[in-house]
């Protein structure tokens, strides 16, 4: 039987540059016990389809439906207080995308989890107690009974991923909606977490609505998959269906961008260089902070006695979690941070003794996050000029020239050289980090997980971008990534770190079809993944 | 995966504005901004051409014609509008330049303040640890003090001028500007551009300049608006209190303190500099709100 139906769900939002229609003409259904999966990039309207089924879009959002019933009852006619009181919580759970902002920091595990269900006059204070720490157990956080009385600060994020699911679930929903519920968390937890919302589904007979723009984790998880494609529901059907004869151009674009683990690497090691153009030698580097002015001091120890070498025209991949180290140690190459202990040596001189123009002319960065890394305050002109301007090189009409000539090298059309970068999306401002960085012509890339804040079909873009600007203008790339798959696309060779260490370093090949790390192991088993052989066809039917 | 240019439609189809053309658009359509910002310009106007449009001078003195009342009063003529003073000076004329000391000293103070906090709000952000300790430390040290008795007392011993007073109120009124450009540089800071201009070999100097400022820049506007309005109520505290602005200068707050003696029976010396200290201070504050709101939160182009 049905649980949820809805037709014709129309959303627009009022925008100073008049009404924009985020969702069109959406119909979607689900029967008890389903899990459908809603695919999409940013801005398809997948998040508004669910916020507009919990009444939490936005203010300046209207939204109209043919209907829109949930077990038989109908939404629209429900005023404010009786929806609240029947709807969200006992009958629908969600869960968020970014576990760190999602707990009230100033109440315990306890106190969140119990709350709902006691001011709702559905258990007493100690069955809810109970029952929490029944849940927390079973949602895998260990000593759910301590766990009660701690703040979220005490806990991992994908702890608080769990603790937020646990909640959900306090209030036994008929359906779970859960909006990109692993995208801000390690590949490792990343299937933890599938595997348990799956669990919990079958065990529980609860629908599930998983919203993710990853159609790989979706198809894996779900019985069916609707795709969107800005605000319009463009394919619904099965997931096998979906995945494997996609009917729509989108789709079939959408998976034809996924990064893929399959198959032999496509580069093979096939550089023979063997100058260390960039290394890392026992680099140790250690954060001490303070509470307050006269507080205890703690350490932590983020890179411990790291070497690493990247020679020249290689693609280096460096794997890891958060919290690996990654990142300071591209830090500490990119000469923005210090070592403790250990040297950096850059074109076989210690990178303390060249002056930071001659090193930003050998290496330039591209980070991770485009909407923080181009200053929102200057035009495109001028920030692609800058580390020309910067170096005192040229004169103005020489730097205009430049200019072009990088953004013609990453395909940014011309007509954007005086736009800002509010007026950009992701990917245009990624590409505008990139032409910045190749401005002065370096010799070498460190890119800090150049597409992780991007969409997949983007994504696709920008590595097939790096990758050609690799091969013309003969870059060295040390490229720091979570996504397995990625480095299965672009790398040479591989470094894997854990806990500020490298724990495995080797060619892409031997590394990826041949881990010799346990925690390697588990990065490879974890990364979502799927076939596209007619052997796996077989298997999967 | 190299296919995927060519098969996907653009995603933006709408024309996104530049942020200049969003920050019109929103000024012209905040009305409590356009009704300070209004007064405030009105104001600058009166005061610049304030030779012009007074009727007399605002310091001959007419013994024969002394506390007359307004027009509208009984008693009141058309030669003096809004009536003479104790000492038989045309109110309306020195009421009118009383707006150039208002004005001068509310935008020297505002500056003088913005240049310290900003500076030093800006360097306890950037460089962070034992500087950011001092200049935190120098910030608390300055909250304990009580502003006005402090400014009382240095006005006097240093001796009242104009420069003086713009001086000691804009060193009073710096922690505004402090508390918010350190809390933003420190955001602005951790950003990846900041880090990508270091990249590219960038000192700190140029960071500061070519980086954090630009960013900083509708905040201090906003904080300007803000301390203009509070620099004004200082010197007129000051004034009224007899160690702001010495008398003949006609200053506002000098006038109420001149007509406090008579306020019983000639009420309006006291009441209509009153007036035009409170129009100009709240469209000063009108001002600021909406900047506020135009600039922030959303608006912020990032």
């Amino acid at each position: 039987m049905t649980l949820l139906d809805i037709q014709n769900l129309d959303i627009t939002l009022s925008l100073p540059n008049g009404p924009l229609h985020v969702v069109r003409d959406v119909s979607l259904s689900l029967a008890k016990g389903e899990a459908l999966g809603i695919v999409g990039e940013s801005g398809s309207g997948k998040s508004m389809t669910a916020l507009a089924l919990m009444r939490l879009l936005p203010r300046s959002a209207s939204c109209t439906a043919a209907r829109m019933a949930f077990d038989g009852q109908d939404l629209p006619a429900l005023d404010g207080p009786a929806f609240t009181a029947a709807i969200p919580g006992p009958k629908i759970g969600m869960i968020f995308q970014e576990p760190m902002t999602s707990l009230n920091p100033v109440y315990t595990i306890g106190r969140q989890m119990t709350e709902a269900a006691v001011a709702r006059g559905l258990l007493s204070v100690p069955e809810a107690r109970q029952k929490a720490v029944a849940l927390l157990d079973r949602v895998g956080i260990p000593d759910p009974q301590d766990r009660m009385a701690q703040y979220p600060h005490q806990l991992s994020g994908g702890q608080r991923q769990r603790v937020m699911i646990a909640m959900t679930l306090m209030l036994d929903p008929d359906l779970l909606i859960a909006d990109e519920p692993t995208t801000a968390l390690d590949v490792t937890v990343q299937a933890q977490i599938l595997d348990l919302l799956d669990d919990l589904r079958r065990e529980r007979q609860m629908g599930l609505i998983l919203i993710s723009h990853d159609l790989a984790v979706v198809a894996q998880r779900t019985d069916r998959v609707a795709v969107m494609y800005m605000g319009e529901l463009v394919e619904q059907g099965s997931a096998q269906d979906v995945l494997f004869e996609p009917r729509h151009d989108y789709t079939k674009a959408l998976l034809a961008a996924i990064p893929r683990l399959d198959g032999p690497p496509r580069h093979a090691g096939d550089s023979a260089a063997t100058d260390e153009v960039i290394a890392a030698r026992d680099v140790t580097r250690r954060f001490t902070s303070r509470k307050g002015l006269f507080g205890p001091k703690r350490e932590t120890l983020a890179l411990d006695g790291v070497s690493l070498s990247v020679k020249r025209g290689e693609t280096l991949a460096l794997i890891g979690e958060s919290g690996s180290g990654k990142s300071t140690l591209a830090r500490i190459l990119l000469g923005l941070d210090q070592p403790d202990a250990g040297e950096v040596r850059m074109l076989d001189r210690p990178v303390a003794d060249l002056a930071p123009t001659d090193r930003a002319a050998f290496v330039q960065p591209v980070f991770q996050d485009p909407y923080t890394s181009l200053n929102p305050r200057r035009r495109l002109a001028e920030i692609i000029a800058r580390p020309l301007v910067l170096r005192d090189e040229g004169d103005r009409a020489s730097r205009l020239a430049a200019v072009e000539e990088a953004m013609e090298r990453v395909r940014l059309p011309a007509r954007l050289l005086h736009a800002y970068p509010s007026q950009l999306s992701g990917g245009q401002r990624q590409r505008v980090a990139i032409a910045r960085a190749l401005v002065t012509r370096p010799q070498a890339l460190i890119c800090d997980e150049p597409t992780s804040a991007l969409d997949v079909s983007v994504q696709a873009q920008i590595l097939d971008l790096l990758d050609e600007l690799r091969r013309d203008m003969g870059l060295t790339c040390l490229l720091v990534t979570h996504d397995m798959a990625v480095v299965h696309e672009v790398a040479d060779r591989i470094a894997v770190m854990y806990r500020g260490r490298i724990v495995e370093e080797g060619s892409a090949e031997a590394v990826l079809s041949n881990p010799s790390n346990d925690y390697t192991a588990r990065l490879l088993a974890a990364a979502p993944r799927f076939g596209e052989t007619a052997e796996d066809r077989q298997v999967a039917r | 995966m190299s296919t995927t240019d060519t098969t996907l439609p653009p995603v933006t189809a709408e024309r996104r504005m530049t942020p200049a053309e969003m920050f019109r658009q929103r000024m012209f359509g905040h009305r409590g901004f356009l009704l300070g910002a209004g007064l405030m310009l009105l104001i600058v106007l009166i005061a610049i051409f304030a030779p012009l449009l007074a009727p007399h001078d605002p310091f001959t003195q007419t013994l024969s014609a002394r506390m007359l009342p307004p027009v509208w009063s009984e008693g009141g003529n058309w030669d003096y509008i809004l009536g003479t003073d104790q000492n038989g000076r045309d109110y309306l004329s020195r009421l009118i330049y009383g707006t150039r000391v208002s004005i001068t000293i509310g935008l020297g103070a505002a500056t003088v303040g913005m240049l310290i906090g900003v500076t030093l709000g800006v360097l306890a952000g950037y460089f962070g640890g034992w500087i950011d300790h001092g200049i935190s430390f120098l910030l608390t040290a300055q909250l304990a003090l009580p502003g006005l008795l402090l400014a009382m007392a240095l006005v006097f011993i240093i001796g009242p001028s104009i420069w003086v007073v713009i001086g000691i109120v804009g060193v009073l009124h710096w922690t505004y500007y402090l508390v918010v450009t350190r809390a933003a540089t420190q955001r602005i800071r951790s950003q990846d551009f900041v880090a990508a201009a270091a990249a590219s070999g960038a000192t700190s100097r140029q960071i500061i300049w070519h980086e954090i400022l630009p960013n900083l820049l509708s905040q201090i506007i906003v904080i300007f608006t803000f301390e203009l309005g509070i620099a004004i109520l200082a010197e007129s505290s000051l004034s009224f209190l007899g160690v702001g602005i010495q008398p003949p200068t006609p200053s506002w707050g000098l006038m109420i303190a001149e007509g406090k003696q008579a306020m019983f029976y000639r009420p309006w010396l006291v009441i209509l500099p009153g007036i035009c200290l409170f129009l100009l201070v709240i469209g000063a504050n009108l001002m600021g709100d909406g900047l506020r709101d135009i600039t922030s939160p959303e608006g912020r182009n990032e």
